[in-house]
């Protein structure tokens, strides 16, 4: 019977998010028929994909008990670092993606480190991270973006026509894959269990033998990746890596991961609430700007729903106890 | 001649500054109930943490089955069949039942990649047959009470098929009832063959479980006895290494003191309904009944910590509006909550800012200055008065042992010049000789005019310390004795009165 209740629990949280996306949609389309058009539909879809992959990496972490500020940046430093490898190593292109995210990846080992093995705040820790990394992409890139012109095949990664459909943009599958795999890791793995496990209570986790360390190092190395994916397909729309991109990018990520229901306590939180997450900000800004209000505003009303939801699942919360 | 399991030879640690084990011995039988007594600091945990690779220690040796081995860490003693179930609940709230047990040794599904949560389950279903307890295992442990909590965590134990079993004050959240079935457990493990290690304050169930007691005292081995051959009084003294105040309170109440607080027909926290009753000036009332009997939650109503439903507080004859505990604090009362570490402590901060917390106003200067001066001299003078054991009331509060935490949260009320004092499970984790302690001091406190209320669900402390007991069940208040009808009997009795409903 119990197993019901605390099923039910769950359900609720996402039903009300699901409930709240669909609310949206229809309100933006009653306000202008346009917004539900297929080519705009494709639009709001293509911008959850880079906002989705940093999500889902920042909520392994937030889920473990910490947090990451870094994803910004390093999303944009695989993007460098690819750039860079193919550009002026001449690497072939099927070596500068692994490359990039290996880089990436490295950050989120040391951001790892410095939380378990140098006992830094997470904030601190990734916060310098942060900031190193983003002057780091400043300094590679000498300040020019890097264009991916050599290898054609690269835009098609984010921009290519999916069953030759105009507008049906890769990065939605490309996306569907990562959704897929963030989901299997968190839910169907020990790396995801242990996420839990860690965020519920790091001592017993510890006391019951786990690795707590170096899993917290994993953890980060994950949020990296997925930090990595968003580089790929940012600059693979773009066509080009803009070092001055980043800094900014994890406070909606993170945003969006607590809109779908992550704790920010740790222990709490679910991949498909976080998708529904990234697809409320991205139906917000997109429904704002068909509307023609102006990014400023954008940003205010974004805040506001954060508020919002948080506040509601609170209310929520302290009702059942 | 048993078979013997363990043996720890000549043990040694220290911490900086602290020598917190000098050359202790230990050993353990198959099929034994070996009972580890000592008062807090006495170097118990520190040997059962050596013992299960937290710690390692500075020289001796352990031998298991004879063998002399290393624990380099907790996966090690694991292997060797040595588990422990710790005093704090270790447990993730967050995960299922199933979940929490098999952390760490998750089942593989067809796809080895991906666990199987469905084996967890039969698994831990299994275990709890073999213990005959109720508990669903794939239920949230965050949904379950403690007592239900604590047997997660012995399942949890169990499922390592132990050689060795230690169990670190696992009745002090228990109620009478729960503490049998645990035993029960205890006995069906030791007929197993197995070796179980049992510390505990409540000393009283030592005679009920153990088999041989060893006594430690300031990191120091004592003695190991049969628990038949020995007197509990002889285990206190051997513990204390000095003579304890045991005796019942001379009863200085005067009947016709002026009623200090009243409360009428308090409703709070969904269940709990009409509770009314009154304590006097000078007067130690206990309050007692099983565990969820709704004693806390009435105590954090009228301190304002949760909100009341229905119900009227009069303090000294008038009526008082209590929304927040700020008001209540104003009015003269004081809670000393159950969680002390976590409700009633600043633990990072030293013991005079702890002492002036509820009273912070009061050492402040005009422009906003605090007036360290006078802050350093009442810290001074409660340590004085309470004997609050620290090297200076420049400590960190984090580093008193539990009694003299209890201590600090007092003198922090005595600071506010608070009259009305709720202690809630004043005792809860504190050794023998701090426990006498505290009795003294609220009996001093009682005799210097204050309104006492005792929450405890611990019988001999409700026994020898209230002048007068209201006892709950459910919610509601079924029994209230005094003087000669306060008995275990009785208590019991009207505790469990929900029978008769």
């Amino acid at each position: 019977m119990n197993k019901e209740q605390s099923k039910k629990k769950v359900n609720m949280q996402i039903v009300i998010t699901l409930g709240v996306m669909v609310a949206l949609f229809v309100l933006f389309t009653i306000l202008r028929p346009a917004y539900a058009g297929f080519t705009n539909i494709m639009s709001v879809l293509l911008s959850t994909c880079v906002n989705g992959c940093l999500s889902f990496g920042v909520t392994f972490v937030i889920i473990s008990g910490g947090i990451d500020l870094s994803i910004g940046p390093v999303m944009t430093l695989t993007g460098v670092i690819s750039g860079v490898a193919l550009t002026k190593w001449g690497l072939p292109l099927g070596l500068c993606i692994p490359l990039g995210l290996l880089v990436g990846v490295l950050c989120g080992v040391v951001n790892g480190i410095m939380v378990a093995k140098m006992h830094l705040a997470p904030f601190i820790a990734t916060l310098a991270m942060q900031m190193i990394v983003k002057g780091l992409n400043l300094v590679i890139s000498g300040l020019m973006p890097i264009y991916f012109t050599s290898a054609p095949f690269y835009q098609k990664i984010a921009l290519g026509n999916v069953f030759g459909i105009e507008g049906f943009y890769s990065a939605i599958v490309v996306f569907i894959g990562v959704c897929i795999l963030a989901y299997l890791i968190l839910h169907k793995t020990l790396l995801g269990r242990y996420t839990y496990a860690i965020g519920s209570n790091r001592e017993a986790a510890r006391l019951s033998g786990i690795k707590v360390d170096e899993w917290t190092i994993v953890i980060y190395a994950l949020s990296s990746l997925f930090a990595g994916f968003a580089g790929l397909i940012m600059t693979s729309r773009l066509n080009s890596a803009q070092p001055q991109l980043g800094p900014g990018y994890e406070t909606e990520a993170i945003a969006a991961s607590v809109i779908g229901g992550t704790s920010m306590a740790g222990g709490e939180g679910s991949i498909i609430g976080v998708v529904i997450g990234v697809i409320i900000i991205s139906e917000l800004s997109n429904g704002l700007r068909v509307m023609a209000v102006s990014q400023e505003w954008q940003s205010v009303i974004i805040g506001a729903v954060l508020v919002a939801s948080v506040y509601f699942d609170q209310l929520r919360n302290r009702k059942k106890a | 001649m048993a078979e013997q399991l363990i043996r720890m030879n000549h043990i040694s640690k220290e911490f900086p500054g602290v020598k917190a084990l000098d050359d202790v011995s230990f050993e353990l039988n198959k099929g034994e109930v070996h009972a580890l007594v000592g008062e807090n600091g006495a170097g118990k945990s520190t040997l059962m943490k050596i013992l299960t690779g937290v710690y390692q220690a500075d020289s001796g040796e352990i031998l298991i089955q004879g063998e002399k081995v290393t624990i380099g860490d907790v996966r090690d003693s694991q292997k060797y069949g040595v588990i422990m179930i710790h005093q704090e609940l270790n447990l993730m709230n967050h995960l299922t039942v199933a979940q929490n047990i098999f952390i760490g040794r998750e089942a593989r599904g067809k796809f080895p990649l991906f666990l199987d949560d469905s084996e967890l389950n039969k698994k831990a279903a299994e275990i709890f047959e073999r213990l005959n307890v109720n508990i669903n295992p794939s239920d949230k442990v965050g949904d379950l009470t403690v007592a239900k909590q604590q047997m997660v965590e012995i399942a949890k134990a169990l499922s390592y098929d132990p050689k060795v079993l230690i169990m670190d004050e696992p009745t002090a959240a228990l109620t009478d009832v729960e503490i049998e079935d645990l035993f029960r457990v205890i006995r069906v493990l030791r007929d197993e063959g197995k070796g179980i290690i049992h510390i505990s304050h409540r000393l009283e169930e030592l005679k009920q479980i153990s088999d041989r007691i060893t006594v430690m005292r300031d990191g120091q081995y004592v003695d190991t006895v049969d628990t038949k051959d020995v007197s509990l009084d002889q285990i206190i003294s051997m513990m204390v290494g000095r003579v304890i105040y045991v005796e019942k309170p001379v009863n200085n109440m005067k009947p016709d003191a002026p009623v200090a607080l009243e409360v009428k027909n308090v409703a709070c926290a969904g269940f709990v309904h009409d509770v009314s009753f009154s304590v006097r000036e000078g007067e130690i009332l206990g309050f007692s009944g099983l565990i969820g009997a709704g004693r806390t939650e009435v105590a954090r109503a009228i301190f304002g910590a949760d909100p009341m439903s229905a119900g009227e507080v009069y303090v000294r004859g008038k009526k008082v509006t209590v929304t927040d505990p700020a008001s209540s604090i104003a009015h003269g009362l004081a809670y000393l909550s159950e969680d002390r570490k976590r409700y009633g402590l600043a633990l990072g901060l030293d013991v005079e800012f702890n002492t002036a917390m509820a009273h912070l106003p009061h050492f402040t200067g005009p422009l906003g200055f605090m007036k360290q001066k006078q802050i350093e001299e009442n810290a001074e003078e409660k340590a004085a008065l309470l004997a609050i054991k620290t090297p200076s009331t420049k400590q960190l509060v984090k580093f008193l042992s539990g009694g003299n935490m209890q201590k600090v949260v007092l003198a922090k009320w005595l600071t506010r010049d608070c009259d009305i004092i709720i202690f809630d499970e004043p005792t809860r984790g504190i050794d023998v000789g701090a426990k006498s302690e505290i009795y003294k001091l609220i009996n001093d406190l009682a005799a210097a005019g204050k309104a006492i209320i005792i929450i405890s669900s611990e019988l001999p402390e409700i026994l020898r310390i209230s002048n007068r007991v209201i006892v709950m069940c459910e919610g509601a208040i079924t029994g209230e004795l005094s003087g000669e009808d306060i008995t275990q009997e009785n208590i019991m009795h009207y505790a469990t009165q929900r029978d008769m409903k």
